[in-house]
């Protein structure tokens, strides 16, 4: 099972080596950990996207609860959630495929960002599941590196 | 003023009254301002490890956080596993560690460790001071957080250059105010009335103690609730004293090293309300199943805990003394039967059943059910019985007769040679009582350097050294699991303890299995000063099953 948690921190130093000590402390999965300001500077934000079974992912939420410099832990499931990753995908092409990766791009609505007479440099933003999608696609191409984000994520609107 | 000034301030405004520690040149500064500048008594200790234990046993008995502080590097490393030992029972620390210069921090020079870094899994919080404005605020935030909530050691790192720095205003913040640190003290009142329902409907209900209670003070509110509702009542290890030992309620401790008795209750009870305990493996074997028969009750003060070994029929957080004087202000509390007597034939009946069966050692040696059970009826009333980790622990788990004393050991750590330091730190917080610390000969070794420190602060405390010549825990565990392999449990070449007692200028009594048992523990127990007692146990002795 999955759960995203959206972690308000307090923004000082060693605030994120302690929350990630603690995952690897407790021996809790990180599948992914993204952190950055938000609107109040001394705020950070920090989006955990963990798995487990149920216990583990409850006992999570409580520790994180615990650390001092955690002000407000919320969690919940992808499908509550507006999730996105962003991701930057260099890839090598030729004359015989380039027009399948631009027809892949724009399925995927993914844009070409940079390009040589070699490689080109694919910039695409979306749910996390669309991203593994893409990068499946991709590996018939030849793949030369990826970096991306990792999950950031808000639970939907509700009045 | 400076800020190690500032920091000696810190720690009279927070009504100090001793620090136990170790220095060198990244916290001499501070030492000398808090000699120059407060009343505050410094123990020096002979090893920085001792200088956390000797602040647990401390804070335990005087109910104040303890203090202590060493120097940076290998002092402040030392240091750890007296932390990580307070930290695992929940005991209020406030460490101070010496750092590098701000400026060398991460290039490795002389006596840098990153402390900060290297307690992280087991402080339940810690600051690194960067700037000397920031003592006062920090210091109060590290007492309160340390003795608020769930309790435990708070590490404060402060560079050599930050105590030598100058501060032109001093001022103590009156307040806390922590947006994100809010412990829970009140209990839900719905899951309070929750519980009185299942009160009022079990036919045997049962209350288990843990170490929680004593951390809120919780003694005595706790002992009239199962007195008034004639509950029948067993403990964990940290539990033990709560309820004092010969009080007709109290069924003895719980887990693979308890009472079988004690564990046959809580498995039979219908209703368990296990309050301040972490339902932790040595206490329940099978977390998983204690919920199959029965309502489990969980009251604790940190959320974390419940839940995290087994999940609860009714969940109650909050702060224990105050949630049981909210239950007893509850109307409904009046339709709790009062009267738990069939139950209680049922235990006292089974009680019999569990008899132990006394091993029949090797006369030579002292039976150390013999031995405890003497030492109970001997000791002062109101004794702190401090116990060390291995054998000698279970056997006086199981053995000793608490009254209106305290026991205290290493519980969720198993810190070998905690109970000398321990018992110095807890007859500083009780002068006037009898403070008596049992150990093997394995921690004695551990910790007899504190011999020294003991001598220096003039602290009576009674060691008893029961000497089987073994690491007898490991031996049994070997014995019952390893093919009774001897290997790494044998210990020869240890000192005369009569010649080592002499060294300290310290009476010492030696009992035997021809010893008259009552009448030299009499001697050693009357003797004015500390007295070391060597108790001879058979090597092959093991603990109750």
């Amino acid at each position: 099972m999955n759960k995203i948690y959206s972690v308000l921190v307090e923004n000082r130093s060693g605030v994120l080596s302690k929350v990630a000590g603690l995952f690897s402390r407790r021996s809790f999965n990180i599948d992914s950990l993204v952190v950055g300001e938000t609107d109040d500077r001394a705020v950070s934000c920090m989006t955990i996207v963990s798995s487990g079974d149920e216990r583990t992912l409850e006992q999570i939420e409580k520790q994180l609860n615990k650390k001092i410099d955690v002000i407000k832990v919320k969690t919940f499931d992808e499908h509550a959630a507006v999730a996105r990753e962003l991701m930057l995908i260099k890839v090598r092409y030729n004359k015989s495929n380039r027009r399948d990766i631009m027809e892949n791009c724009e399925i995927m609505h993914a844009q070409i960002v940079n390009i040589s007479k070699s490689m080109m440099l694919i910039q695409i933003c979306d749910e996390p599941e669309n991203i593994r999608t893409f990068i499946a696609m991709m590996k018939s191409v030849s793949i030369v590196e990826i970096a991306r984000t990792g999950t950031v994520a808000l639970p939907k609107c509700a009045d | 003023m400076t800020g190690s000034d500032a920091m000696a301030r810190c720690l009279q405004k927070e009504g100090v009254e001793v620090i136990f520690g170790y220095t060198g040149a990244a916290i001499a500064s501070f030492y000398e301002s808090l000699e120059r500048e407060t009343q505050i008594r410094q123990v020096l200790v002979r090893m920085e490890q001792s200088a956390a234990h000797m602040a647990s046993g401390y804070a335990r008995i005087s109910g104040k956080v303890g203090v202590c502080s060493v120097t940076s590097g290998p002092g402040a490393t030392n240091l750890l596993t007296g932390i990580a030992t307070a930290f695992a029972d929940s005991i209020p620390l406030v460490c101070i560690t010496g750092q590098v210069n701000s400026d060398m921090i991460g290039s490795d020079v002389f006596q840098e460790a990153d402390i900060i870094g290297a307690a992280e899994s087991f402080v339940k919080y810690s600051y690194l001071v960067r700037r000397v404005q920031e003592i006062p605020q920090i210091f109060k935030e590290a007492f309160h957080i340390a003795n608020t909530g769930r309790k435990g050691p708070v590490l404060i790192d402060v560079p050599q250059d930050v105590q030598e720095a100058a501060l032109s205003r001093f001022s103590y913040p009156e307040e806390v105010h922590l947006r994100s640190y809010k412990p829970t003290v009140k209990g839900n009142t719905v899951q309070i009335r929750k519980v009185i329902t299942e009160l009022s409907r079990a036919e045997r209900p049962i209350l288990c103690v843990g170490g929680g209670v004593f951390s809120s003070g919780a003694v005595e509110i706790i002992r009239d609730f199962a007195h008034r509702f004639e509950l029948p009542v067993v403990s964990t290890m940290m539990g033990i004293g709560v309820m004092p030992s010969e009080d007709p309620l109290y069924f003895g401790m719980v887990g693979n090293n308890g009472e079988g008795i004690a564990n046959l209750a809580m498995n039979d009870a219908d209703l368990l309300l296990m309050v301040g305990a972490r339902v932790a493996d040595r206490a329940v074997n099978r977390p998983d199943l204690i919920t199959e028969n029965k309502v489990l009750v969980h009251i604790d003060v940190d959320p974390a805990e419940i839940g995290k070994n087994v999940g609860p029929t009714i969940p109650l957080v909050g702060d224990i003394a105050h949630i049981f004087r909210e239950l007893l202000n509850e109307e409904s509390i009046a339709k709790v039967p009062v009267n738990h007597s069939a139950w209680l034939n049922d235990l006292y009946n089974d009680k019999s059943k569990f008899k132990v069966k006394t091993q029949s050692s090797d006369p030579a040696f002292v039976e150390p059910a013999a031995f405890y059970d003497a030492l109970s009826r001997l000791m002062d009333d109101d004794a702190v019985f401090v116990a060390d980790v291995g054998q000698n622990q279970i056997w006086s788990c199981r053995y000793i007769r608490v009254r209106s004393g305290r026991f205290l050991t290493s519980g969720g750590m198993g810190t070998m040679g905690y109970a000398i330091p321990a018992a110095i730190g807890a007859q500083m917080a009780a002068p006037d009582r009898q403070v008596i610390a049992v150990c093997g000969d394995g921690g004695f070794a551990m910790s007899m350097a504190e011999l020294a420190a003991m001598r220096q602060e003039k602290a009576g405390i009674k060691i008893v050294v029961l000497n089987n010549r073994r690491l007898g825990m490991v031996r049994e565990y070997q014995h019952y699991h390893l093919h009774d392999s001897r290997a790494m449990v044998v210990l020869e070449g240890e000192p005369d303890l009569s010649l080592l007692a002499k060294a300290y200028d310290l009476p010492y009594v030696r009992i035997d299995g021809k010893s008259a048992l009552d009448r030299e523990l009499n001697v050693f127990l009357r003797e004015h000063d500390a007295a070391i007692l060597e108790v001879m146990i058979d090597p092959d002795a093991n603990t109750p099953h």
